[in-house]
């Protein structure tokens, strides 16, 4: 009975959500997002997390409700407009993606660019709908769980996040690493909020203030990534023309929707872990359908299994993601880790004690997750249209002009030409870390996570009085620790033992 | 795969690279003035942990460039030095006139120069675009949102 009265509470804070989310000057907030975030989704190479950092300015303006609900717009339309691309010019915008333009785009360029189209959006709904319910149930016990975690707890859990999303996901645990350490490097310029001593401000006056999480995202992901795409040779790639309506057929339908109950199952799971990423779950969800497919030969010829499963794992584990951030606090991607800092400049601590102190906030932001997700199917399916006209911006207007709005984002608030250098030495680094193939998103987390994990490691450290010995002493916490240092040579390890047998035979 | 491949020059700059910020890391550590409060664990411990973990990746990339490089490299080789240049040079000039001449003008300039990086050949057309976009970009933020982009030249005179 009081898990009936623990799912009656539950419900009753969504509808109080609901009732805030539906006001019309909210709604408006949230069409702004999701058509804000479908344009950057489709526009290849702009993310979710730099659109919503640049956009973090208007935190100063607006209040928390009405920012976060344009947030999360942001955050669940790039995921579709994403796919969109991928289909009709297989230029995946995100790895996550990688998996949909394999099948998608060879599926439009057989005239199926309709279908593809569809599976992609309507599985993107059910499983971001299904995701959106998955964090509506486990916000709550994951917060009493969360409750029970001390600094040493949290502090573990944190280096566990460190090793998965630098060590684990990607390609080389080393450079992977080496970013997270550069990330670190970043988060400790400024005052140090507990001694109040000013450190790694080099002597500049400006730099006391630490370095705003903007400057380093559209350093990294816009000013980085079109120092790259310059560098690199122009190739016109084509768009395919979107001929007959957007729909999908009988056979369409039988043969998508397990792959998109499929995909989600693979998705939220993965995506809530304190590892996140999408990778993991939309690769394992096409192989998947691979296996299942009554007609395996068409993989790699355009499956629209191939589509569906993965579109939905990759949303699922997008709303999968929420669940760490809003419940522990725990950004596990790069977009994550910015609507953190958003939190943080309002003031409100992210953390378990976010449901209790700004439930309201909470339960508005999840059901606008529920009316995003509604909007962006109509957004998607019969408006697709507008979208493919986005993709037909010339490249030099699209790269010119994201410089523009950067200068904007940085300069425009600040008025500050250190930060504009600033800005333009990250890009410079981003690129380089591209050119060499160093993931860029744990430089993000590790930014944001790495002085939150810094003061519960000093807390932790009080209550024991010195004592390391405290993080190996609580279960949890030497759980977690050891969790995270088999993450680390677990991979590695694996490779000897594979070695080994094969060089026995 | 047995035979013993050359080092990599370039891995081996960006492995300096990383070792340069591990140097920073440590010489900044090192400046954070010895705190008279009591504490379990100063503002010092957490900055050394971060410098050492540094220093570490850069000698693991030093040994990896050294034995020939990581693999994948091919995709990011760069082949077009001089549109990056143009794009290098809109940046720089965006950053040191932007005081001087305004946002729009700046912008305008520098919206040419990343245009004809991306291989456009009609400076004049992105001229027109650029100066269009950076004079609404202006109006919709600086005067109705609020931002502070600062005087110019052109600014002045709306």
């Amino acid at each position: 009975m009081a898990h009936i009265g623990g799912y009656m509470e539950t419900l009753q804070n969504l509808m109080g959500g609901f009732a805030i989310a539906l006001t019309p000057i909210n709604l408006m907030w949230a069409l702004a997002g999701v058509t804000v975030g479908t344009a950057i989704g489709v526009l290849p190479g702009l993310g979710p997390g730099l659109t919503i950092a640049l956009l973090l300015p208007i935190t100063y303006k607006v209040d928390p409700t009405a920012a976060f609900i344009l947030f999360a717009g942001i955050y669940y339309g790039a995921m579709y407009g994403g796919s969109t691309t991928s289909i009709l010019i297989n230029t995946p915008g995100e790895s996550a993606t990688i998996v949909t333009a394999m099948e998608g785009n060879k599926m439009a360029k057989k005239g199926r660019a309709g279908a593809a189209l569809a599976t992609a959006a309507i599985g993107s709904f059910i499983a971001g709908t299904f995701g959106t319910i998955g964090i509506t149930f486990l916000a709550e016990p994951v917060v009493k769980l969360a409750l029970k975690f001390g600094p040493a707890e949290y502090f573990s859990l944190m280096v566990l996040c460190f090793v998965t999303v630098s060590a684990v996901l990607g390609s080389s645990a080393l450079r992977g690493l080496t970013a997270l350490a550069i990330g670190l490097f970043f988060g400790l310029i400024g005052i140090d909020l507990q001694s109040g001593q000013a450190r790694f401000h080099f002597g500049v006056m400006e730099l006391l203030d630490g370095i705003n999480v903007l400057i380093v995202a559209v350093g990294l992901f816009a000013v980085g990534e079109t120092l790259h795409l310059a560098s690199q040779k122009k190739t016109k790639e084509e768009v395919i023309t979107l001929t007959g309506p957007v729909g999908m057929t009988r056979e369409d339908w039988r043969r998508s929707w397990k792959p998109w109950l499929r995909g989600t199952a693979f998705g939220f799971p993965i995506g809530a872990m304190p590892a996140g990423g999408a990778e993991i779950p939309t690769f394992l969800s096409y192989y998947t359908e691979k296996k299942l497919a009554e007609k395996p030969e068409e993989f790699g010829h355009g499956a629209i299994e191939g589509v569906a499963g993965p579109e939905a794992a990759n949303n699922a584990s997008a709303a999968g993601v929420l669940v760490p951030m809003l419940t522990l606090g725990l950004p596990t991607s790069a977009t994550a880790a910015i609507m953190l800092s958003a939190f943080q400049s309002y003031g409100i601590n992210p953390g378990p004690q976010l449901l209790a102190t700004q439930g309201q906030l909470v339960w508005t932001l999840i059901a606008s997750l529920y009316i995003g997700n509604v909007m962006l199917l109509v957004l998607n399916l019969p408006l697709v249209g507008l979208w493919v006209k986005i993709l037909k911006i010339p490249q030099p207007v699209l790269y010119s002009g994201i410089l523009v709005f950067a200068t904007i984002g940085t300069y425009g608030i600040s008025r500050s030409v250190v930060d504009l250098v600033l800005l333009y030495i990250v890009g410079f680094i981003g690129f380089l870390m591209r050119r060499f193939d160093f993931p860029t998103s744990p430089v993000i987390i590790g930014m944001i996570l790495g002085p939150m994990c810094e003061q519960e490691f000093r807390r932790a450290m009080t209550i024991s009085g010195g004592d390391l010995m405290i993080f190996l002493t609580k279960p949890i916490s030497l759980g977690l620790l050891i969790v995270a240092v088999l993450a680390m040579i677990g991979p590695k390890l694996w490779e000897l033992s594979r070695k080994s047998t094969s060089a026995h035979q | 795969m047995a035979q013993e491949k050359p080092s990599n020059l370039p891995h081996l700059l960006v492995a300096a690279g990383v070792l340069g910020i591990a140097g920073l890391a440590i010489w900044q550590t090192i400046a954070i003035p010895k705190t008279v409060l009591f504490a379990a664990v100063g503002p010092q411990v957490i900055p050394w942990v971060i410098s050492l973990f540094l220093l570490a990746t850069g000698i693991g990339l030093v040994i990896a460039a050294w034995r020939g490089g990581w693999a994948r490299d091919q995709d990011g080789t760069i082949t077009e030095w001089g549109s990056l240049a143009y794009v290098m040079g809109g940046l720089i000039l965006n950053a040191g006139l932007i005081e001087h001449i305004g946002f729009i003008l700046a912008s305008t300039l520098m919206f040419v120069l990343v245009s004809r990086g991306f291989e456009s050949r009609s400076p004049l057309r992105d001229a027109g675009i650029g100066f269009t976009l950076a004079f609404v970009a202006y109006v919709g933020f600086d005067r109705i949102l609020g931002y502070k982009i600062g005087s110019g030249l052109i600014e002045r005179l709306i």
